[in-house]
């Protein structure tokens, strides 16, 4: 069972992905936006990170990009969590680094399903 | 699997109330000044939040809506829009609809199907219908074969960039993935694999040319490798069954690790959709009302429970063998208990305290859409918004505060061209302030308008019978006629500030908090109203005073002085029986004994306290025996234990076991000044 980082603005998405992933035997860390959660990746290791875009403080692109210049999250899956209209929001994530990404809005089993394809 | 997530509505809902107001405020913000980006970008955050929030829980409909005004915002943000004036006024309005849409959500309610359909109209307007763009762009890799024969399978060649590894993506993953859909032969190329001494481990030097049989569609294959379309050289092509090419590639089957579970995820997540859509309705249940405490209030009644149980334990061991050598541990130990006690109940209040933001957070709004209407210009100013103060004062003190808001903007501010001519900025100010003061909250409303008009105030008095045209009043008197029942001085009844049913039931409101309301104006330089409310309506400080035998509390707020009575100054009026002379004024002498009709100690007014009280501010001078401590007392209901009774606001229990009634100062002075119209106490007849 993997360590998994989520990282939403939105107490309602967190708590849904949270719950969705604790269910299937992952253990959850959260984060209310991109600062938060690099502060949290810095000081442990996570198998996959997931974030939400749009955010306060740091947004999701930003977070992928300081995280891949981490030493320990350079192959660590990281999956931005999009909406339908972002077809530059693919590329920028991409550019960013992210291994790829998860369209809201989304269902508790497309989560499991797509967090499972990446863990393997 | 199915994973019920009707369970996050609530906070969906709290979270989109919460993202509403932030909008409401940043497009009333957007306004004021210049276009300011990082506002933008907050105001298209919530609505992007609402909008995958709703999309995720299944209301459709907000999705769709929220969608609108995220597109617009987001061309605003971009800077493909210019913030117009007619375009924020739209966008709050959508807001408006937007919390009507999730409050019928929630509470399960029809919505008001015109006025979206309206406002869904006026944002189409505003995005001018090219607003499919980024739909086109989704579909784009829906491309078909047409080769007229239906291919049994595709022929993939898959080569990484050297870098691929690097976002994340596992090639053994894809091929996985490939495999789930079909059989699959794959023929490893390794041409690229540089010598051991030269080989990054980092780097992906490795390519495949695979062969899938299977009938599912080409976009099917492409969605597999949709997160690397940019990270390596990729073609897919058709396979007919004419090529009898799988055999030959089997040999190099090896090259990729058996796997085997993967098959199943696919097909899950297709189910699940359909299964979503049936469950999207059971939804609404009536809300329970809720409050958000923040953490460090409640880490701190932990830390005072904890205090508590250790003060407890102490105290059980002293009495577990006392003897008389342990009595000074014995009171330290109480004066412990009586501290904790203390912090805990002040610990407790806390937790319903909520800053008074959340009752100012609706004005700039207002005053937005008011002075739209009038052609004013008015500057709203906020202070001490995060003075607390109890939840259920705060739902109550509301809609005064909004009436008497709408006042100010009515009648007291002027139009610009008025205040040029009086030699004032064109631009009102209204000041909306808070503060702490003793156990209570102050809240001030003023404005730099025209104050009252107390000549027309007299004049319109007088003409509704509440006053004789030669009475004699000073202005304060005359500013108090406002609050009189059926009193309103517009000339012409306004939208914005309504009938005149107002300022009276504002007063009435505000007291039946147990607060008061007082109002200062001076001609042309304003208004301002001060209202005193006690910051919570569970305990007050209360006055003991004792009448014959009996305990009674007085709200210490209403206290004006407590003096011993000269016979000298009492003067007999027939008719209204003792006027006692304070001072410059004469308050009414109301002896409680007579009131509550109990077997008088003291008759004699010299023997006994006078106490001056104030009340729908009037004074009062209340005759008792004795005044005894002062003491924080919870208040009990006397409504629902027994019924109301006028002149009482409540019972509470006192240190000793015995109940105590809570005086009403404002009931004590209608009982005293109409003893008949009322039923409750029983007020006997006085030889005057």
């Amino acid at each position: 069972m993997a360590k998994i980082l989520a990282v939403d603005d939105s107490a309602s998405m967190r708590q849904m992905v949270a719950f969705t992933l604790k269910g299937a035997g992952h253990t959850v860390t959260d984060a209310a936006d991109g600062k938060q959660a690099l502060d949290i990746a810095k000081t442990q290791s996570f198998d996959l990170v997931l974030t939400d875009i749009n955010m306060p403080v740091m947004d999701g692109i930003t977070l992928t990009k300081e995280l891949r210049a981490l030493p320990s999250y350079r192959f660590t899956p990281v999956l931005v969590l999009t909406t339908e209209a972002g077809g530059d929001k693919k590329s920028q994530g991409r550019a960013a680094g992210a291994t790829g990404w998860l369209v809201k809005p989304f269902n508790p089993e497309q989560l499991l399903s797509t967090v499972n394809k990446v863990l393997g | 699997m199915s994973i019920d997530i009707s369970q996050f509505h609530d906070v969906f809902f709290e979270e989109s109330f919460e993202g509403l107001d932030a909008m409401e405020s940043g497009l009333l913000n957007l306004e004021d000044g210049a276009a300011d980006i990082e506002e933008i970008n907050t105001i298209f955050r919530a609505a992007h939040s609402i909008k995958g929030g709703a999309g995720t829980f299944g209301f459709m409909a907000v999705s769709e809506f929220t969608h609108k005004m995220e597109t617009l915002l987001d061309e605003m943000r971009n800077g493909q829009r210019e913030v117009t004036p007619e375009s924020t006024n739209v966008l709050l309005e959508a807001v408006d609809v937007l919390r009507e849409m999730l409050t019928a959500v929630q509470q399960d309610k029809d919505t008001d199907d015109a006025r979206i359909a309206l406002v869904c109209e006026q944002l189409d307007d505003m995005l001018g219908g090219d607003e499919s763009s980024d739909i086109e762009q989704e579909s784009e890799t829906a491309s078909t074969d047409s080769d007229g024969d239906q291919p049994i399978g595709w022929k993939i060649n898959f080569r990484p960039h050297l870098h691929m590894l690097q976002t994340g993506n596992d090639p053994v993953r894809l091929l996985r993935e490939l495999e789930s859909l079909g059989e699959l032969s794959v023929n490893l190329d390794e041409s690229q694999l540089p010598l051991f001494s030269d080989l990054e481990p980092e780097d992906s030097y490795l390519a495949w040319q695979m062969e899938l049989i299977s009938d599912v569609a080409k976009e099917d294959v492409v969605e597999i490798f949709e997160w690397v379309e940019d990270d390596c050289d990729l073609t897919i092509e058709a396979l007919f069954s004419t090529a009898e090419t799988s055999a030959e590639m089997s040999e190099a089957e090896s090259a990729v690790a058996e796997p085997a579970e993967s098959a199943v995820a696919i097909e899950v997540t297709q189910l699940a959709a359909e299964k979503t859509e049936t469950k999207q309705k059971s939804s609404a249940a009536p809300v329970a009302a809720s409050i958000r405490v923040g953490t460090d209030k409640i880490d701190s009644l932990i830390n005072m429970v904890g205090e508590l149980v250790i003060t407890q334990s102490m105290l059980s061991q002293v009495g577990d063998n006392f003897t008389e050598e342990m009595l000074p541990q014995l009171i330290d130990g109480l004066a412990q208990l009586e501290r904790n006690t203390r912090e805990m109940q002040e610990g407790v209040m806390r937790v319903r305290m909520l800053p008074i933001s959340f009752a100012f957070n609706r004005f700039p709004r207002l005053v937005h859409d008011l002075t739209d209407k009038s052609g004013k210009k008015v500057d709203l100013k906020l202070t001490g918004e995060q003075t607390e103060l109890d939840k259920t004062v705060m739902e109550k003190i509301g809609d005064p505060l909004v009436h008497l808001v709408r006042n100010s903007l009515d009648h007291g501010l002027e139009t610009p061209e008025v205040r040029l001519a009086a030699g004032k900025n064109e631009t009102g100010l209204l000041n909306l302030n808070a503060y702490h003061q003793g156990g209570n909250i102050v809240i001030e409303i003023e404005d730099d308008g025209a104050g009252l008009n107390e000549e027309k105030i007299f004049n319109k008095a007088v003409e509704k019978g509440l006053v004789n045209a030669d009475d004699k009043l000073n202005p304060e008197k005359i500013h108090e006629l406002i609050f009189m029942a059926g009193f309103s001085t517009a000339d012409v009844v306004s939208d914005i500030s309504g009938r005149g049913v107002g300022m009276d039931v504002v007063r009435k409101n505000i007291h039946s908090l147990g607060g008061s309301i007082e109002i200062a104006s001076e001609k042309n330089v304003g208004t301002k109203f001060t209202i005193r409310l006690p910051l919570t309506l569970a305990i007050m400080d209360g006055q003991t005073i004792r009448v014959a035998n009996e305990n009674y509390i007085l709200p210490l707020i209403s206290i004006v002085e407590s003096i011993e009575i000269k016979d000298t100054d009492i003067k007999q009026v027939s008719g209204k029986g003792e006027l006692y002379k304070l001072r410059d004024d004469y308050v009414p002498v109301i002896r409680l004994y007579e009131v509550f009709n109990i077997e008088p100690q003291i008759t004699d007014l010299e023997d006994g306290l006078l106490v001056v009280v104030e009340g729908d501010g009037q004074k009062v001078g209340l005759f008792i025996d004795d005044l005894l401590g002062q003491q924080q007392v919870v208040i009990k209901s006397l409504e629902t234990n027994y019924r109301k009774v006028v002149g009482l606001s409540g019972a509470t229990i006192l240190g000793d076991g015995t109940v105590a009634l809570i005086l009403d100062v404002p009931g004590l002075i209608s009982l005293y000044r109409e003893p008949s119209s009322k039923k409750g106490l029983v007020k006997p007849e006085r030889a005057a």
